[in-house]
């Protein structure tokens, strides 16, 4: 049982014995609590009870659980399989609400990384007439929360995010 | 949750087989496992070997049995195979192949399931006094069992390691209700309690349960939190004979940020258990600085009395860290004794002091000639001088259920 704010979990056995490093392989998807589900709240897969989580759109929990020193010391960088992505009726898999986005997001900043994912998932969803996150309720508040002074998970401040194509 | 009911024996609480003497599950090699590290008290083997010749016992069960998953009886359909779950207060709207936050119910294309049928993890025979219900069959044992699964996430929890985890994440066995009756009877229990994790999370099997029981003679009573929404409860604990109701705090901050729940659905659910008439007893775990003040302990003495009257019999009980709660100390007793002598004076009949072994206010006092009626030391009644409801000095009468 490891703790931190308003997160109190057993973790993965993988994560904390057999494991130096961890590298995170989330995609990128729609989140009917969370607004998006990325990098951060992939963590909820190390742990026994995320169903504990989802209150409040998983705000502060996303933000207190990668607090956790198992999770912040050892995760050195996200690939984020974006090659197919959701943009509405996540996080469960509907085909209607896909695209072939046909892309990798990678970074060793995950609230960089969140942030620049939620904006993909914004744009599509404009193209497709739906509201935004915010204006559906669901915004991804946790984003700020991580990247807040009392967290320090990284930036979400677009100004320091650049976004490099390759 | 059953937190403070087991705050004291609570140190061997509930469940897995190296932690208490009753603390199996009902599978053969668990009660051998647990009588072997135990030496078991009531004897994990003599349990075994009872269990092993009834046909109904099919024997120790894979944790993936399709006997566990029953469809659940409080939700509601909603468009593209989500659902709303109407159990509790939290009406937690969920999607296909996901779970609501008691993490032991799951929909499957647009039918919710629980997940915790008959699907036990936590059994034990104990004194009725240890759910702790005073003013009911005083004496007796009640056949108590948990699943897997709460709806709240209280910090002190001391059970937590079944009440916060998902059923494949607990051993478990397959206890039909008709099987917990028979056992029950065998035991010379004449109730059988749902308590330790949190009942309203398997509300279904504990209406199976009480309804086998009831055929076979045996009583029901639950020990619960309470966060139910009201048709759930007046149809899952319609059957209990007597119900236990966790009082966590008197205000909502502390059910926001310790409990993870709310005060006022709770509030609800005692007023409708006085208008259904059910025997219900408090229990009010006093934490350290959290909810100890005057004003919680007078607020919440007058909302009892006004509501309820004073006969309902109220448990101010000792606080042990645990869980997420470990930085507080235990309740000094002259805290305990501050807030029954605030209860006291507000006029409430019954108000007890719990998890404090000795304490005179674990006794039942006549409230009109003051004489002792009832002495419990531990968890057992040691003397029982009601006769007929009533006090034998003064024929004051004293609300409980006191005979079978």
């Amino acid at each position: 049982m490891v703790t931190h704010g308003s997160v109190g979990s057993r973790l993965s056995k993988i994560l904390t014995q057999r494991c130096d490093v961890l590298i995170n392989v989330p995609v990128l998807k729609d989140h009917d609590g969370a607004g998006v589900t990325i990098a951060l709240k992939n963590m909820y897969g190390v742990i026994h009870n995320p169903n504990k989580y989802h209150p409040n759109g998983c705000n502060p929990y996303i933000a207190d659980l990668n607090m956790l020193p198992e999770i912040r010391t050892k995760m050195r960088l996200t690939i984020c399989d974006a090659t197919t992505a959701s943009y509405e009726g996540g996080p469960g898999y509907k085909p209607e609400y896909t695209w072939k986005n046909n892309a990798l997001i990678v970074s060793q900043d995950p609230v960089a990384l969140d942030y620049t994912g939620w904006q993909i998932i914004e744009r599509k969803r404009a193209e497709k007439g739906l509201k935004t996150l915010e204006g559906d309720g669901r915004a991804p508040h946790y984003i700020a929360t991580a990247a807040d002074a009392k967290h320090r998970l990284g930036s979400n401040d677009p100004r320091r995010i650049a976004v490099v194509d390759v | 949750m059953a937190r403070e009911l087991d705050a004291r024996e609570g140190q061997s609480p509930a469940v897995h087989g190296e932690r208490g003497p009753l603390s199996c599950a009902l599978d053969r090699r668990s009660f051998l496992q647990c009588a072997l590290a135990s030496g078991a008290a009531l004897g994990a083997c003599e349990f075994a070997q009872l269990l092993a010749p009834i046909p109904s016992w099919a024997g120790p069960q894979k944790q993936d049995d399709s006997r566990f998953t029953v469809e659940a009886k409080f939700y509601q359909k909603l468009p593209n195979k989500k659902i709303k779950c109407k159990l509790c207060p939290r009406e937690c709207t969920v999607g296909d192949r996901e779970r609501g936050y008691c993490g032991v119910r799951e929909n499957h294309g647009g039918t919710y399931y629980t997940l915790v049928h008959s699907r036990v993890c936590a059994v034990h025979i104990d004194p009725i006094e240890k759910k702790p219900l005073f003013h009911y069959l005083p004496g007796t044992l009640a056949f108590s069992l948990a699943t897997a699964g709460c709806n709240v996430n209280c910090k002190f929890c001391q059970n937590w390691d079944i009440s916060q985890v998902r059923p494949e994440q607990v051993p478990a066995d397959y206890a039909p209700p008709k099987l917990v009756a028979e056992l029950a009877k065998q035991h010379n229990c004449p109730t059988i309690a749902y308590t330790y994790s949190e009942p309203v999370v398997f509300s279904e099997y504990l209406m199976d349960a009480a309804d086998a029981g009831h055929e076979a003679g045996i009583r029901s009573v639950v020990v619960s939190n309470g966060y139910m929404q009201e048709e759930s409860l007046k149809t899952a604990y319609g059957k209990m004979d007597a119900v236990k109701i966790d009082l966590k705090a008197f205000t909502e901050s502390y059910y926001k940020d310790v409990v993870v729940g709310e005060l006022k659905p709770v509030l609800d659910s005692l007023v409708t258990l006085r208008k259904m008439n059910k025997w219900t007893e408090i229990v009010y775990l006093v934490v350290p600085t959290l909810n100890d003040s005057d004003a919680e302990f007078g607020g919440l003495a007058r909302w009892i009395k006004t509501n309820l009257g004073v006969d309902v019999p109220v448990h101010f009980t000792q606080f042990h860290p645990e869980y997420l709660l470990k930085n507080l100390p235990i309740t000094p007793v002259p805290t305990l004794e501050r807030a029954k002598a605030i209860a006291d004076a507000e006029g409430l009949h019954y108000v007890y002091i719990g998890n404090v072994p000795g304490h005179p206010a674990q006794n039942t006092y006549c409230p009109k000639c003051h004489r002792m009626l009832v002495e419990r030391v531990g968890f057992t009644a040691s003397r029982m001088l009601i006769r007929k409801g009533s006090c034998p000095f003064c024929q004051e009468p004293i609300p409980g259920v006191w005979h079978a």
